[in-house]
């Protein structure tokens, strides 16, 4: 990051509608938020508050109506569609409810995807994939295909995608959303050891109360406000 | 994993898919290729033309004769270096299907002004020596197995009776578009015998041949020519054996064309074929492009991963169309008439076009979809529920 601010993201006035048809809904309305670096932050709220809304910002995936989105000191809403993708790449993890990998690539070829933007030779991309799917508890299902695997167990090959290029953020949302008590309880360890021992700032969004226990912090957005 | 693998993963995603789309783009460029070659072979007597011969045919139409005298007046014109004639004769060979072209020709000059047909020196004397000697083409050789000695009977219709021929000579085209299916013999014998038979009749050639320089005036040649007979009761019409050939061909233009027509329809075709096919397949992975932009992949890598599929399949399926060309094109050489098309040969720039066309549509049909992933929000491909 260039610049090591204790606050690694800040929010600041963000507004956020969409557009259905004719309609504007708004989303967040002149929102500020400071997460420093090292926290491990949960976002609750009910359905339709924003909470993915405010979790895509972060990701720069989407772009604010209004406001500054600051990650590291650098404002990503004023990047451009390339440098932005770079910036991804390199900066943030992201872990989806519904897991989303590839169903054509094995486990070890779905957390090798994220090397590709690299300039690793295949020996260095292969040591960070054996020891991200090590960490996750995977090492045994690398020659896997998604659908050979169980939905606690993609997602902990998704959770190996998010950190196998070693970014500064990992962004999860609804990490437990589609997975069952014990599995739910394991991503939610590892995202917790990830966070002790690797010192990744990570933001969730969840609605389950048990996964947001692990958090340091946790935040509830209503209405377009945080509070905690 | 490099991108290719990635590429070859994602086209194998719908293996039936992937291997009709690709069957359905070889099948186009085997067809795009046949309906090229008959193309082609069609022109094949135009490209096979010199161009320092003219042809000095009746001004009426080619069905009529000229009177053998022409000859000596037209080796007189200022830039005529060689003149020589031959004469259309038709007939049957055992059977009507047996078809070859038959030339009554002036055995002493007709192998100077075409120097593409091949015959050694000792075949040409022995040919010349005797009055019904034939020289006839190699693919004919091949076809009735015919050798020297042989004696070759004709059916005449457009000059009646019956006419035996002895082979003395076999030649051998010098291009690829040469035409080795011709029957060559001397015009003397033929004269001789309508002079006996139908005396009217003797003392005419179906048409001259001049050949010129390589850099005269052509143009000039041939109005001092047909001037030479202006008024005459055969004028003459002169023209390049180039044009000679076109004219002739004029008469199949529609065939043609509708064929030319064709063979781009083919490559629309295609077009269709892949292009529907990468949109559906890019349409099914929306969410997944959506999550590759998410891990950090750039409008250019995505460009790069649906043109890299797209062209493919265009690869494959024009390889393998182009393999199945050539056995397809054997085929069509027995199955067609003996002697519908004298030479029947892919070009190279046959293969070229088609190779070409397949590539050019592999890009082509990944336009739209390319378009439509660059344009997709990543939050919208998210939600994307295919």
């Amino acid at each position: 990051m260039a610049d090591t601010n204790a606050q690694l993201i800040q929010l600041k006035d963000v507004t956020k509608s969409y557009r259905r048809d004719a309609l504007e809904i708004p989303v967040l309305s002149n929102l500020s938020l400071s997460v420093p670096e090292g926290e491990f932050l949960a976002l609750m709220g009910p359905s339709g508050s924003g909470k993915t809304t405010l979790l895509n910002l972060i990701a720069g995936i989407d772009r604010p109506n209004t406001g500054q989105v600051v990650v590291g000191g650098v404002d990503i809403a004023l990047l451009g569609e390339s440098p932005l993708a770079k910036w991804r790449a390199r900066h943030i993890g992201f872990i989806f409810q519904f897991y989303n990998l590839l169903p054509v690539l094995t486990a070890y070829e779905n957390v090798e995807l994220p090397l590709v933007l690299t300039s690793l030779s295949k020996k260095e991309k292969r040591a960070h994939v054996e020891a991200a799917l090590t960490l996750v508890g995977l090492g045994d299902r690398m020659r896997h295909y998604p659908k050979q695997l169980s939905g606690g167990q993609e997602q902990r090959v998704a959770i190996a995608r998010a950190i196998v290029a070693d970014p500064t953020i990992l962004l999860a949302d609804e990490p437990t959303g589609d997975l069952d008590k014990v599995s739910a309880s394991e991503v939610m360890i590892l995202l917790e050891r990830l966070n002790r021992e690797f010192k990744k700032t990570i933001v969730i969004v969840t609605h389950d109360p048990r996964a947001a226990e692990k958090a340091h912090k946790v935040m509830h957005l209503e209405k377009g406000d945080l509070s905690i | 994993m490099k991108v290719p693998k990635l590429i070859w993963k994602n086209m194998l995603r719908h293996k039936l898919r992937a291997f009709l789309t690709v069957l359905g783009i070889a099948i186009a460029v085997a067809a795009f290729c046949v309906l090229r070659t008959v193309v082609t072979v069609w022109y094949a007597g135009v490209e096979a033309s010199a161009v320092n011969r003219l042809i000095t045919r009746q001004a009426v139409s080619f069905i009529f004769p000229l009177p053998y005298a022409y000859r000596d007046q037209i080796a007189r014109v200022n830039g005529v270096q060689a003149v020589s004639f031959a004469n259309w004769f038709g007939g049957t060979y055992i059977d009507k299907s047996n078809f070859f072209a038959r030339m009554a020709v002036e055995p002493e000059t007709f192998f100077d002004l075409y120097p593409e047909f091949l015959v050694s020196r000792q075949e040409l004397e022995a040919f010349k020596r005797e009055r019904n000697a034939c020289i006839v083409g190699e693919d004919l050789v091949k076809r009735f197995g015919f050798k020297i000695g042989d004696v070759v009977p004709i059916d005449g219709d457009i000059y009646p009776g019956k006419w035996d021929f002895v082979i003395r000579g076999i030649y051998h085209p010098k291009e690829a578009a040469t035409d080795p299916t011709n029957m060559l013999f001397h015009w003397n014998y033929l004269d001789e015998r309508l002079r006996e038979q139908v005396p009217q009749r003797a003392g005419y050639v179906g048409w001259y041949i001049v050949r010129v320089g390589t850099n005269t005036n052509t143009a000039e040649i041939s109005q001092a020519i047909d001037n030479l007979f202006a008024n005459s009761r055969a004028e003459t019409k002169t023209e390049t054996e180039r044009q000679f050939s076109q004219n002739f061909m004029a008469a199949f233009n529609s065939v043609i064309t509708a064929m030319n027509v064709m063979s781009f329809v083919i490559i629309g075709i295609i077009m269709l074929v892949l292009g529907n096919t990468m949109i559906m397949s890019t349409r099914e992975r929306t969410r997944e492009f959506a999550v590759m932009k998410t891990l950090g992949f750039s409008g250019t890598h995505l460009v790069g991963l649906i043109c890299g599929e797209s062209l493919m399949i265009a690869a494959l399926g024009g390889g393998l169309g182009l393999a199945i060309t050539f056995p397809l094109i054997s085929f069509f050489q027995v199955a067609m008439p003996k002697g519908f098309f004298p030479v029947f040969f892919i070009e190279p720039i046959t293969i070229i076009l088609a190779s070409v066309a397949a590539l050019s549509v592999g890009i082509a049909a990944a336009l739209f979809p390319v378009h439509r992933t660059l344009r997709a929000k990543i939050v919208e491909g998210l939600r994307f529920v295919g």
